[in-house]
């Protein structure tokens, strides 16, 4: 039996111009569009021909960006808005974690509000009796309970506003991104007791960022981006594709800062033809003050110059997001309209924060500059990118062996590293655990 | 639009803890609490004693007391008033819950009104000391009369109510008319003046006001001596009453599903 069931469901929400936002009654009544002003003009789908079931006692991850009408969908199955076409049909009792507390009321004490928000959430004055000091045990407020709710902090309120609905017994769960309000403990709480439902073969709806929770927990996933489905099925598959997705269109956000970061150091953007370029200085041939305060910048003399520098993932491709642990190669075209012979090539990393993860060029690399002359590539090539997940930005520069710069790139280029592994730091040595027989792990699901 | 009505059964526990919830936050934190549903209308009943007796003494007869006179159509004013004007915000204040909750809207109103009912009735007490003290000529089928004048206003203000808690939410400037409309509708009522002054124009005005055979039949019943002879009036205002709140519930209802993307 499905306990959820949507059936090309849209949801198409009026939206105003700008005029029509402050439409009142009495220019209503003057243009005489009382009945008019009550029908959508423009219109806003939030939700198009979505289709999927839930059979009774799974698990349905919900996954998306922002805005991709996921707590619009939340919202149908919940019953709290209606589909402007389709259907969405529930059977059983639901219980919605949209917003927790939604209907508290600040004046009155924690008690009368567990009671009042049980019996909205449908739960008669009896079975909250009989729940009311599980429900505190599980909110983690006994000295608390009789104190008037504006006095809680933040985190009790949510907490006490979850302890409830959870304690609804429902047949179906929707929850809406709650876990991300409370501390560690109270997370992982929440957690259990989703488990818990689970093994209790209730349905459950799970809207959420974290695709890790996806994966582990539930036994399909459904991707909407732009309120349309782009994907139903194993989690984990999904997850993937959406994992893609995201990456590409971070790719293309990447390459958009990084051309408007050239931009603005005064320089053209690599496509161009650099011979439009006036031969020297350009921008300033100063270097900045302080080397080492991160700002983005180009300068030197131009007597080499940087004209392109592109990153490339294994395949060959060009791009800004890169997983962690693969090849990396940073391949940066020079230009020298005059023979050089004293010059070196280098490359600097720096995290988000600023923090140079890596330096190094080809003079401290016992490498003497021969000759450049023309049109030249270097390719710097990184294994194995042994960096944690983060974005992270890169010094390109040309320069003599005394230090005076012929092009230098300060922080120009931005990549994206991705990882599995939610690791802290920003080294990520190779390495592996192992262990003696009195210590036993088992691989976590999922 | 009847299954709702229907439905609207199952939730009177609700409605009545929510009732509840409003008389208990309303006085939270105030010294005496829900003394002030007693305080309240009894200074009113003092202040306006002083003003008619020594600032302004009354000149019509057949009125005295009249402070009592007033205060039985003050009372129910009272409570009609605050109940339009509260239920005019009510949905827009309580979004949270319509937005986020599977909540039936018209709980939102129906409660405004409730609990202004029981401020009324606590308002009672005062006004039967008074009606005991200046030794008001009640009768006991006259008093009978009286929980029915209570139900028609009952009916008619949660018709208003509904409505206007509709249509607040797409026009909020129903809040500010309001305001003004209930001040108009205070001296086109005779509460502080008898329906017997009005000349005969004035009187065919004020019978087309629903709130005239309310506050006529309080005054019937409570304060004039002899029969209650408003009952006709009464009577068809609560047919009329009813089939009203059934119009205002129609409306409610079809415009329930915009409330969530509205508020």
């Amino acid at each position: 039996m499905n306990a959820i069931e949507v059936f090309h469901a849209s949801k198409i929400y009026r939206r105003y111009s700008r005029r029509r936002q402050f439409t009142t009654l009495k220019s209503a009544l003057l243009s005489g569009s009382l009945i008019r002003d009550l029908r959508p003009d423009e219109t806003f789908s939030a939700l198009q021909d979505v289709t999927f079931t839930v059979p009774a006692g799974r698990t349905l991850g919900v996954i998306g960006r922002n805005g991709s009408g996921k707590s619009t969908m939340l919202k149908l199955v919940a019953g709290i808005t209606k589909p402007s076409s389709g259907t969405v049909r529930v059977a059983g009792r639901i219980s919605a974690l949209i917003e927790l507390g939604a209907g508290f009321h600040p004046e009155i004490s924690g008690r009368e509000n567990v009671f009042i928000n049980g019996i909205m959430l449908g739960l008669t004055k009896r079975e909250i009796t009989r729940r009311f000091d599980e429900i505190v045990e599980f909110a983690e407020m006994k000295d608390f309970i009789d104190a008037p709710v504006k006095t809680y902090s933040s985190g009790m309120y949510v907490r006490l506003g979850f302890a409830v609905a959870i304690h609804v017994d429902p047949d179906v769960l929707l929850v809406d991104e709650v876990l991300a309000v409370g501390d560690e403990g109270f997370t992982h709480k929440c957690l259990d007791k989703f488990a818990e439902f689970k093994r209790r073969g209730k349905t459950i709806l799970l809207v959420t960022h974290s695709l890790g929770l996806v994966e582990r927990f539930c036994d399909e996933a459904l991707w909407l981006d732009a309120g349309r489905m782009q994907g139903l099925g194993d989690p984990k598959r999904i997850v993937g594709a959406y994992v893609t997705d995201v990456e590409v269109s971070e790719e293309r956000q990447l390459a958009a800062s990084d051309a408007k970061a050239r931009e603005s150091a005064g320089t053209i953007s690599p496509d161009e033809p650099a011979a439009v370029l006036p031969d020297h200085q350009i921008g300033t041939a100063e270097a900045p003050g302080d080397m080492f305060r991160a700002t983005e910048g180009r300068w030197g003399s131009r007597e080499i110059e940087i004209t392109d520098v592109q990153l490339r993932a294994a395949d060959g491709e060009p791009g800004h997001v890169f997983h962690s642990g693969e090849r990396l190669d940073i391949r940066i075209g020079m230009r020298a309209p005059v023979v050089l012979n004293d010059f070196v090539i280098g490359i600097g990393l720096f995290n988000a924060e600023g923090v140079c993860c890596y330096g190094t060029n080809t003079s401290l690399e016992e490498l003497k500059g021969e000759r450049i002359f023309g049109d030249a590539d270097a390719t710097f090539t990184i294994d194995s990118l042994d960096l944690v997940e983060g974005t992270y930005k890169l010094d390109v520069a040309v320069h003599r062996l005394d230090g005076y710069p012929y092009d230098y790139h300060r922080l120009l280029y931005t990549f994206r590293v991705k990882s599995r592994t939610k690791d802290v730091g920003i080294y990520r040595p190779r390495h592996a655990w192992t262990f003696s027989d009195g210590v036993r792990f088992e691989k976590m699901q999922g | 639009m009847f299954p709702n009505l229907v439905r609207l059964l199952r939730y009177r526990g609700l409605i009545q803890s929510l009732v509840a919830r409003e008389l208990k936050a309303r006085y939270r934190g105030s010294v005496l609490g829900f003394f002030w549903s007693f305080f309240n209308p009894l200074f009113l009943l003092l202040i306006y004693s002083f003003v008619f007796k020594y600032v302004l003494p009354a000149k019509a007869d057949g009125l005295e007391p009249y402070a009592l006179f007033m205060f039985c159509g003050i009372l129910p004013w009272t409570w009609f008033a605050s109940s339009l004007t509260e239920s005019s915000n009510v949905l827009i204040s309580g979004g949270n819950l319509i937005k986020k909750v599977l909540f039936p809207a018209e709980i939102l109103p129906i409660v405004t009104v409730l609990a202004n009912m029981v401020h009324f009735f606590l308002g009672l007490p005062i006004l039967a000391v008074f009606l005991i003290y200046y030794r008001a000529p009640l009768g006991v089928p006259e008093i009978l009369w009286f929980p029915v004048i209570v139900f028609v206003q009952l009916v008619f203000t949660l018709g208003c109510a509904l409505i206007l808690s509709a249509l607040t939410v797409h026009f909020r400037d129903i809040r500010d008319i309001l305001a003004n409309i209930l001040t108009l509708w205070f001296f086109a009522t005779p509460i502080i003046y008898p329906m017997g002054e009005a000349p005969a124009l004035g009187r065919r005005v004020l019978n087309m006001n629903p709130f005239t055979h309310l506050a006529v039949s309080y005054q019937e019943v409570l304060f004039y001596k002899g029969d209650f002879g408003h009952w006709k009036w009464l009577l068809a205002l609560g047919a009329a009453s009813i089939v009203f709140f059934l119009f205002a519930y129609f409306v409610f209802d079809r415009l329930r599903d915009t409330f969530a993307e509205e508020v």
